[in-house]
């Protein structure tokens, strides 16, 4: 049969060829549950962390920065132990990222203390000298937009309830606006006034920076 | 202007789009390549760094490599089938549906409105109007190609039907996602799954945009404007089943040493190593065309278009392998090294054989001259050493940035923090800067060549 004179089946060929690679490469993985392994250390995420995470996607942190620190000597000894499979259950998107211009930030929850974060993120270069980060004060003169917190968290199956998300914003909230919050003053220093009693996109941002690579360290403790 | 009934119209639309693309989203490149080492160029949320790169990518993949590819598949399309396309008034829809759909995509991405999923960025609306055009175009592809009148379809319709059916299972399989609003939506699949479905489609969008269609145009307008038969027929049907065959499996070398399973990884790199032989099995092709005739290169201001351009297609698809190798990519990945690596690409083949297959289809279609064919060699060595600057000082710069981060002090300890490292990099940002000027320069020539051929042609309806 001369392929090369019928449009159609060459079509049909052509899929295919192409859904070879596809079905064992992906699809098959996508059916084994040691390609995405769930553990019971890694909880998924509070709706504010959610929040926070949908903002660094928005703001496109993920062109800069990766979240996958890999099983090399100079990597682990930067960044933390290497990222564990487990780690990105509740993952979706994913944001491992292609690019370093910034370093890895798989790790970073816990590494600074949230002051140090509203300082750097209102304005990097204060912070880090030479850093070519964009300054993202902004962030902290909007309202944290939590309407579709519930809805969200149910699509992603957190198994949240509804009252359970609404707890964990006003919790979030209660904490960032004590009096005896430790980063209160850092905090103030971005917010403005009428702010500062309620959540900001960076309040949101800085839970989800610091959430990143806390479980895991209980995964790699049981080992 | 040809006669026969041929809509050139809707080749002529899709030029302007890419060229019009082509310079927006160039601009945005410039203003990127300077945010690189003057953070103080992020002004607003609207111009941050992190949105900005995606409406580079998106409007230069999506807007200009997509554009001439529609132009030019229109034209050969129509050629080689030596029928008039079915549906020219479903084309001009295409036109028109393409063209909204890209510039709402660049306001979306300006807003923030970002799945993340490098290069299938748009939100669900998007993903759905793209469909519809995807589905409009493959309509006239498949029904002109049935009414056909040449018998046997030649190699550019084979790349041409391979693209249409792979680039329509990658987009729907990656973009499967749960609204939450109109602007917001989350992947059906989770954590290591969607990275591997992500890389799958992103190795494959770039495979199916900036290789297939290109290849297509390559060997279409390559025998036809230095009137040499394609020196192979055997070789560029190796080639072709091999290469759609192999591409599908390589995805995972865009997440070595990642949490990915290790066996996906190394039949990916297995399989990006066997890519060089159908990849090569082109560029030899387009060689031994010009067997014996390799004066044309001086004679015809074409054929260095496509010779370069394959060349450095050659080179791409060398590099590519290599720098997925286990031991290479501890090395490069994440560096400036894959950002040359990108721009060679993109700037140099895809760039280079688009601008030729323009400058043979609009005078053919305007039936006068090149307005300037001195302007466009100008243009080739504008985009030649624009893109060598460019690529090379990228090069250099992401050894050096995996230098620095693998560098350890006799007692185990690192050398240099991360700042160190980035801030070492403004110098090649800045030269990088200077090149992309170069080239800017060279693409403005070239679109005022193609705007001038058809504003001085007789024949302007
Ligand atoms: C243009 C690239 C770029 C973008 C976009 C970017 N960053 Fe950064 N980021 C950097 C660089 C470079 C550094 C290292 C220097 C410094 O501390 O500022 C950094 C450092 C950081 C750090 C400190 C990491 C550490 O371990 O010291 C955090 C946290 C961070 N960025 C968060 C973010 C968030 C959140 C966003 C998005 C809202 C973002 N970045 C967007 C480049 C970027
Ligand atoms: C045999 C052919 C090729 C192979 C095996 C190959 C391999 C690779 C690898 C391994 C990477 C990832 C590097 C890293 O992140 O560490 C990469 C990135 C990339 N390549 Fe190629 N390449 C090939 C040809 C091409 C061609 C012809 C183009 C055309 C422009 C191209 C465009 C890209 C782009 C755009 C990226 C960046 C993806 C991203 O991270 O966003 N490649 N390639
Ligand atoms: C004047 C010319 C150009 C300039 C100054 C420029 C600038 C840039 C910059 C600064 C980046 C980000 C690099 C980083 O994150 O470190 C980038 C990425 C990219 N550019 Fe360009 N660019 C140019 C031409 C092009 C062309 C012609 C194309 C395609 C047709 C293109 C496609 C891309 C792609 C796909 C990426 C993403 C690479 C990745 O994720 O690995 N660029 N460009």
């Amino acid at each position: 049969m001369d392929v090369y004179s019928k449009p159609v089946v060459f079509a049909v060929l052509s899929a295919i060829v192409i859904l070879v690679g596809t079905v064992v490469t992906v699809f098959i993985p996508m059916l084994m549950p040691s390609t995405q392994p769930v553990s019971d250390y890694i909880k998924p995420y509070t709706a504010v962390e959610l929040e926070g995470r949908d903002i660094y996607i928005r703001g496109g942190c993920n062109n800069c920065h990766t979240q996958t620190v890999r099983p090399l000597r100079t990597e682990v000894l930067r960044y933390g132990e290497y990222s564990k499979p487990e780690e990105f259950a509740y993952d979706r998107p994913f944001l491992w990222g292609s690019r370093r211009t910034g370093p890895d930030l798989n790790r970073v929850g816990g590494k600074y203390p949230d002051s140090w974060h509203y300082k750097h993120m209102a304005d990097p270069q204060s912070v880090s000298g030479k850093s070519n980060m964009p300054p993202y004060a902004w962030m902290a003169q909007n309202r944290l937009d939590t309407r579709y917190s519930v809805r969200k968290t149910r699509i992603l199956g957190y198994g949240y309830t509804e009252e359970e998300v609404v707890a964990q914003i006003a919790d979030y909230r209660a904490k960032v606006t004590s009096p005896s919050y430790k980063s209160k003053r850092a905090r103030n220093g971005v917010t403005p006034k009428e702010l500062r009693d309620e959540l900001t996109e960076m309040d949101a941002v800085i839970a989800y920076l610091q959430k990143l690579g806390r479980d895991v360290k209980k995964l790699e403790a049981g080992n | 202007m040809e006669g026969n009934g041929y809509d050139y119209q809707i080749v002529r639309g899709f030029t302007f789009s890419a060229l019009f693309w082509l310079i927006t989203g160039l601009v945005v490149g410039l203003w990127i390549a300077l945010e690189m080492f003057n953070p103080a160029l992020n002004l607003t949320p609207w111009l941050s760094f992190g949105r900005l790169r995606v409406v580079h990518t998106n409007g230069l993949g999506l807007g200009f490599g997509l554009a001439g590819i529609f132009a030019a598949s229109y034209y050969m399309l129509q050629k080689l089938a030596r029928t008039p396309l079915v549906f020219p008034g479903l084309a001009k829809v295409h036109l028109y549906l393409f063209n909204f759909i890209i510039a709402l995509a660049a306001l979306s991405l300006f807003a923030g409105m970002n799945t993340s999923k490098e290069y299938a960025e748009l939100e669900w609306p998007l993903d759905i109007a793209v469909v519809i055009m995807w589905v409009i175009f493959a309509v006239n592809v498949f029904a002109t190609l049935i009414r056909r009148q040449e018998k046997q379809m030649y190699v550019s319709l084979w790349y041409i039907i391979a693209m249409t059916v792979t680039i329509a299972v990658l987009y729907i399989v990656n973009n499967l996602e749960v609204p939450v609003n109109l602007f917001k939506s989350y992947p059906v699949y989770a954590g290591v799954n969607d990275a591997n479905v992500q890389w799958w489609y992103g190795h494959n969008i770039v495979g199916f945009i900036f290789t297939v269609p290109i290849l297509a145009m390559f060997y279409y307008f390559l025998p036809v404007s230095t009137g040499l038969p394609l020196f192979s027929h055997r070789l560029s049907i190796i080639s072709f089943w091999s290469l759609i065959f192999a591409y599908l499996w390589t995805g995972a070398h865009h997440l070595m040493l990642t949490p990915l399973p290790e066996w996906i990884q190394t039949v990916g790199i297995a399989f990006s190593i066997f890519l060089i032989a159908p990849s090569w099995g082109s560029v030899v092709n387009g060689y031994y065309t010009l067997r014996g005739n390799w004066e044309q290169m001086r004679s015809n201001y074409l054929v260095k278009f496509f010779i370069v351009g394959i060349t450095f297609y050659g080179l791409q698809t060398i590099q590519g392998p290599t720098q997925g190798l286990r031991t290479l990519t501890s090395f490069f990945h994440y560096t400036d090294w894959v950002i040359g690596h990108v721009h060679m690409g993109t700037m140099g083949w895809v760039t280079m054989t688009i601008s030729a297959a323009f400058y043979y289809m609009i005078p053919k279609i305007t039936g006068t001259g090149l307005y300037s064919i001195r302007l466009a060699n100008v243009h080739f060595w504008l985009i030649l050493v624009g893109q060598l600057i460019w690529t090379i000082t990228m090069w250099v710069g992401g050894i050096q940035q995996g230098a620095m981060w693998k560098a350890t002090d006799p007692d185990g300890s690192l050398t240099y923090n991360f700042l160190d490292s980035i801030a070492s990099l403004y110098p090649y940002y800045k030269i990088r800067f200077a090149a992309g000027i170069v080239y800017f320069v060279g693409i403005i020539l070239f679109a005022w060549n193609i705007f001038m051929t058809i504003r001085t042609s007789k024949n302007n309806p």
